[in-house]
């Protein structure tokens, strides 16, 4: 098991790497320094010194990879791909272009997004589940065919559509909820409802689709019909056959997402203006601070190679005949 | 008059040139008319095909560009305007040209926000002035105008049942005799339901702003099917960027195994790492920057605006091939291992030969249905990217451009519900028939659910 993990941990290196080397590639090679002091300085008018400025505030002023000008191993770590690509290694994100420490900022907004996203995919997760059953348990009636069509109307309506007509109605219309902001603590759920039931809602179409093809499929499985014949009842057979092998693939797809949760969701707080990960995000985008946005792909590469390593864990923990070697 | 063709047209006209001929190959193979025969039996399908076809004309006519010429100069030299005009802008010109201040409702005849006026003794009221096109033929607005709107939608709708009878009568019945088996009820259903839309929207639009103004003073509705291209590029151009990349390295990976099955692993391990907004957030963001840098490349707005969308269709393409590619892997994997594949590399078949022979034809399902499902998935992503700030060009018409334009007027009492919901309808019959559409695609030539039912 150990061994395992050790390996899983260093074939997650070099995909690390890779990140970090697109996205160095991406900002620093294809988007100059020069290119970027530009676009914040304005483009026209600006003078060379002031180019010049602006990148030895912020530490872009070295080589992309070799400092031929420095002594000992500052050939290699004084340059921009070391200080700014490589530390992210230590989980040192460095400064955004308001001269915030990325790394604190992460932390702290880190619990407000997953305030929202971690109620959102648990109670999704149950939701989606219960009505994905409840089709399986009427298939072949006029239950399972208004089911599948509406949540195939709901899958085709954009998931801006439920944030706005939520906000509207809840928070404009009826006044249920703040229209936007955070609290901390015990005010948080207050202002945490409103997106929640919006990010269930606009996921449920979707989601109760996909598993009611997974129950499908068990269904029509061996053992299955095995016990119908034995005389169980269809509920019985649902419940303790069918739900129980078809959480196997369910769990290990939720596992794999479960670190992602702490990225939070982008449009969701930003219209209900969560001081969360996913408007940090947002805002770093429209303000164009690159570091940020280089700190939040470093971060959401680690994340997702963890949810791999937690799926084949768990694939351990719930099916006895996967071995791990 | 001078045509102009920009990149993502000439690219659309290639793909409806290639559906064309892979219909013709179709109807010619009988192993694939079977399949989708099935398709052609489903009056869901059937009926969802026809509202995508609707789309697409519109699509089409709207991928047609030129320049108009300008009145020839003194020594009879020949300019062409700036502005990029489509087919659709040229039907469309009542919308067009109808332009007001600022917001007005649905079938408003006046305007959605009070202004000072002068009275007809000179003193000033505050008051909504009338639109300056919206109604602008009738003599009391209060008192004719809704049986105004009657009449024009009841000669609307009756011509277009005029020309749905029509066509019932011309052409139906022999094509009837010889495919009897197509659903042709909920085709002709369908066809209705169109025809009285547009015939509706024909008799009304020129008079009416049917579907309000913005804020601007644009009629909605113009704006509405002026996006309907961009979202079906997206969908339909950004697949067709992905085909290359997970085809081919799919293919390869669960082909030749070994070196090469690591390498676009390891490939599609790093790219599906990154949260896929943020690479195409960074790689819009990159391409902005350099488009900014370098004003001197475009000719118009029309051919940045153009060439950004192209740039996003291949931004999204890169993303999100990674995906179809691990299928195809998995698949080829064991499609490898067959008899007949063992027995022509036992012959010494060459590497292509076998692809081309064997395997593609055994995976040629899995691609088509992943791209008919991918692509009601694009159609929405777009929004939600332009409201990130990472979608299409700003001055591009949009449903995600729409939409955010949109939503904080939501804010205003009372509301401008218009815009918004112009944008969302549209989207939504699109995505619906997409949805529908590649659901029966998919049950038809998948052979596992054909084994079920």
């Amino acid at each position: 098991m150990s061994a395992y993990l050790l390996r899983r941990l260093a074939y997650a290196l070099p995909i690390l790497l890779g990140v970090n080397l697109l996205t160095f590639a991406l900002f620093f090679m294809v988007n100059t320094p020069d290119d970027m002091a530009r676009l914040h300085l304005g483009v026209k008018r600006v003078t060379p010194e002031a180019i010049e400025n602006w990148k030895a505030a912020r530490g872009y002023d070295k080589p992309l990879f070799l400092n031929v000008q420095a002594s000992g191993s500052g050939v290699l770590t004084d340059t921009i791909f070391f200080e700014k690509s490589l530390a992210m290694f230590a989980f040192e994100f460095g400064q955004a272009d308001d001269g915030r420490d990325i790394g604190n900022e992460i932390r702290t907004r880190m619990w407000p997004s997953l305030a929202i996203a971690l109620p959102t995919f648990v109670i999704g997760l149950l939701v989606n589940i219960s009505v994905a059953l409840i089709l399986v348990f009427f298939r072949h009636s006029y239950v399972e065919w208004t089911g599948v069509v509406l949540a195939v109307a709901m899958m085709s309506i954009s998931g801006l559509f439920y944030i706005i007509a939520g906000q509207y109605l809840f928070a404009k219309v009826w006044a249920l909820a703040p229209i936007s902001g955070y609290q901390d603590g015990f005010n948080a759920a207050r202002f945490v409802w409103l997106p929640v039931l919006v990010g269930v809602v606009g996921g449920l179409g979707a989601g109760a689709r996909w598993y009611r093809t997974l129950f499908l499929e068990e269904a029509g499985k061996d053992y299955v019909r095995t016990a119908r014949a034995k005389g169980l009842s269809e509920a019985r057979v649902l419940f303790r056959h069918i739900l129980k092998n078809g959480m196997v693939p369910i769990l290990t797809g939720a596992v794999a997402v479960f670190p992602l949760l702490f990225m939070g969701s982008l449009i969701l707080e930003s219209f209900f203006g969560i001081p969360g990960l996913g408007s940090y995000t947002i805002d770093a985008i429209n303000a164009q601070d690159f570091a940020i946005v280089r700190a939040m792909v470093f971060l959401g590469a680690v994340l997702y190679i963890l949810g791999l390593i937690l799926t084949d864990l768990s694939y351990t923990l719930v099916d006895p005949r996967v071995r791990l070697k | 008059m001078m045509p102009v063709v920009l990149w993502t047209d000439l690219l659309v006209w290639l793909l409806m040139a290639a559906l064309v001929g892979a219909v013709l190959l179709i109807r010619r193979q009988p192993h694939l008319r079977a399949p989708w025969g099935r398709v052609a039996r489903d009056p869901m399908a059937m009926a969802a095909a026809l509202v995508l076809a609707a789309y697409t004309a519109i699509a089409l006519l709207d991928s047609l560009h030129y320049r108009e010429a300008l009145p020839p100069g003194p020594q009879g030299e020949v300019h062409y305007a700036p502005e990029v005009k489509s087919v659709l802008d040229r039907l469309l010109a009542p919308l067009v040209e109808r332009q007001e201040k600022s917001y007005s409702a649905p079938f408003a005849t006046h305007a959605f926000a009070r202004e000072t006026l002068t009275g007809p003794d000179g003193q000033t009221i505050r008051d909504f002035p009338r639109l300056i096109h919206g109604g602008a033929h009738l003599a009391d607005p209060v008192r004719d105008r809704a049986a105004d709107i009657l009449a024009r939608l009841a000669a609307g709708l009756g011509g277009g049942l005029v020309i749905w009878l029509a066509w019932l009568g011309l052409r139906r019945g022999p094509r009837r005799r010889r495919h009897p088996q197509l659903p042709w009820r909920a085709m002709d259903v369908t066809l209705l339901a169109l025809m009285l839309v547009v015939g509706a929207l024909v008799a009304l639009a020129p008079h009416y702003h049917v579907l309000g103004t913005d804020k601007v003073g644009q009629d909605v509705l113009y704006a509405s099917l002026k996006s309907v291209r961009t979202g079906f590029l997206i969908g339909a151009l950004t697949t067709l960027v992905t085909l290359p990349f997970s085809v081919g390295l799919g293919v390869a990976a669960g082909y030749f195994g070994g070196r090469v099955d690591d390498a676009v692993q390891y490939l599609y391990t790093t790219l599906n790492a990154i949260p896929g907004v943020l690479l195409i957030a960074a790689a819009v963001l990159i391409l902005q920057a350099q488009m900014e840098a370098h004003p001197d490349w475009f000719e118009t707005g029309a051919e940045r605006a153009d060439m950004r969308l192209l740039f996003l269709c291949l931004i999204l393409g890169v993303t999100s091939w990674t995906g179809l590619a691990r299928l195809l892997r998995g698949e080829v994997l064991k499609v490898r291992e067959l008899d007949y594949v063992m027995a022509a590399r036992a012959f010494g078949v060459s590497h292509g030969r076998i692809l081309g022979r064997h395997i593609l034809p055994n995976i040629q399902h899995i691609i088509l249905i992943s791209v008919v499902m991918d692509f009601s998935g694009l159609v929405l992503a777009e929004a939600v990217l332009s409201y990130v700030g990472v979608g299409v060009d700003p001055g591009m018409y949009s449903f995600g451009n729409m939409i955010n334009g949109a939503r904080l007027e939501l804010a205003r009492e009372p509301v401008v519900w218009w815009q918004l919901g112009a944008a969302f309808l549209f989207m939504f019959i699109l995505v619906l028939a997409a949805n529908l559409l590649a659901d029966s695609i998919r049950d038809a030539l998948d052979p596992r659910t054909r084994q079920r039912t």
